[in-house]
């Protein structure tokens, strides 16, 4: 992965399998603390105690078809590489909150790439769910709402590439407006 | 700063055309594109948002683009399956946005794959 936008992809697409109707995402910069903490959030189906011990070895996945799973370890990797965090919670029958904390300025921390063409490829997934997505430097946020875009839109779906191109315009825009023009790569 | 209203407009103008938009049937051609972790690490995000874009500009409404998990060769990601239907599932590998677009004009435009790009 060259983007933490990817990872994050990446991992929200573990959400829409565990049948999640909510996801959060939050991208949130501390440049006091030198952080970065990225956290993705569902209502999904959740882990068993179990799996959840052992569902950062690469060699654990749900699927059947192989016995490899990366998406998880790749992430952490990419956190902890930077002398950041990582960390997992689920519960069954609740969700699952993924949360990777990483050194901001590190020489090896990954861009945060491009995440207005991550949310929009999460929508284009699966529209039935609401994604929340904040972008936060400092305290600054940006608050990105599917359900705000499902009011206004009533019965034009979402995934309507006219609707998409606005929406990747907008969250560009909001990402760029809320650090007082000064973005974070 | 842009405003969420401006999704007014796009609402007012899809309703007004969406009388005569086709929804997709067992007649779409169906573009597949493999968005799992292999997928997404060799590039499979542009490829996906090229695919979007193509059919949108070229007003294909017998076109859907779709994404699916892993289809099993993670070493020719980026994966993409077309399907036409009444003819047999083509698999293209290696791909790019170029080759997509190509991949378009070609493929679902003209009725010709390019055999180029097909997995051997």
């Amino acid at each position: 992965m060259r983007e933490i936008s990817l990872n994050i992809l990446d991992i929200a697409q573990n959400s829409i399998t565990a049948n999640a109707t909510e996801i959060r995402i939050d991208v949130r910069v501390d440049t006091k603390s030198n952080r970065l903490k990225v956290s993705v959030a569902d209502n999904g189906c959740g882990m068993s105690e179990e799996f959840l011990r052992r569902v950062t070895d690469p060699f654990t996945t749900t699927r059947t078809t192989r016995k490899v799973g990366l998406g998880i370890p790749l992430f952490k990797d990419s956190a902890e590489s930077t002398g950041g965090s990582f960390e997992i919670k689920s519960k069954q029958g609740e969700g699952t909150t993924t949360t990777a904390v990483y050194v901001l300025d590190s020489i090896d921390r990954m861009p945060l790439g491009n995440l207005q063409d991550t949310i929009a490829l999460l929508i284009m997934a699966k529209e039935s769910i609401r994604y929340i997505f904040t972008y936060s430097v400092d305290g600054d946020e940006f608050v990105f709402d599917t359900d705000e875009v499902k009011n206004i839109l009533g019965d034009v779906p979402l995934s309507s590439t006219e609707v998409i191109a606005f929406l990747k315009e907008y969250i560009e825009n909001g990402i760029k407006n809320s650090n007082g023009g000064k973005q974070i790569l | 700063m842009k405003s969420l209203q401006e999704l007014n407009a796009i609402r007012e103008r899809m309703q007004n055309q969406s009388k005569d938009r086709k929804v997709a049937d067992a007649q779409s051609i169906r573009i597949v594109v493999g968005m799992a972790t292999c997928g997404i690490a060799a590039g499979a995000r542009p490829v996906m948002n090229a695919f979007v874009e193509e059919v949108a500009k070229r007003n294909l409404q017998n076109v859907v683009v779709s994404q699916t998990g892993c289809i099993g060769m993670c070493k020719l990601e980026p994966i993409v399956e077309v399907f036409v239907p009444g003819q047999e599932k083509v698999t293209y590998c290696y791909m790019t946005p170029e080759k997509a677009v190509k991949v378009v004009v070609d493929h679902i435009v003209n009725n010709k794959p390019v055999t180029e790009y097909i997995v051997k």
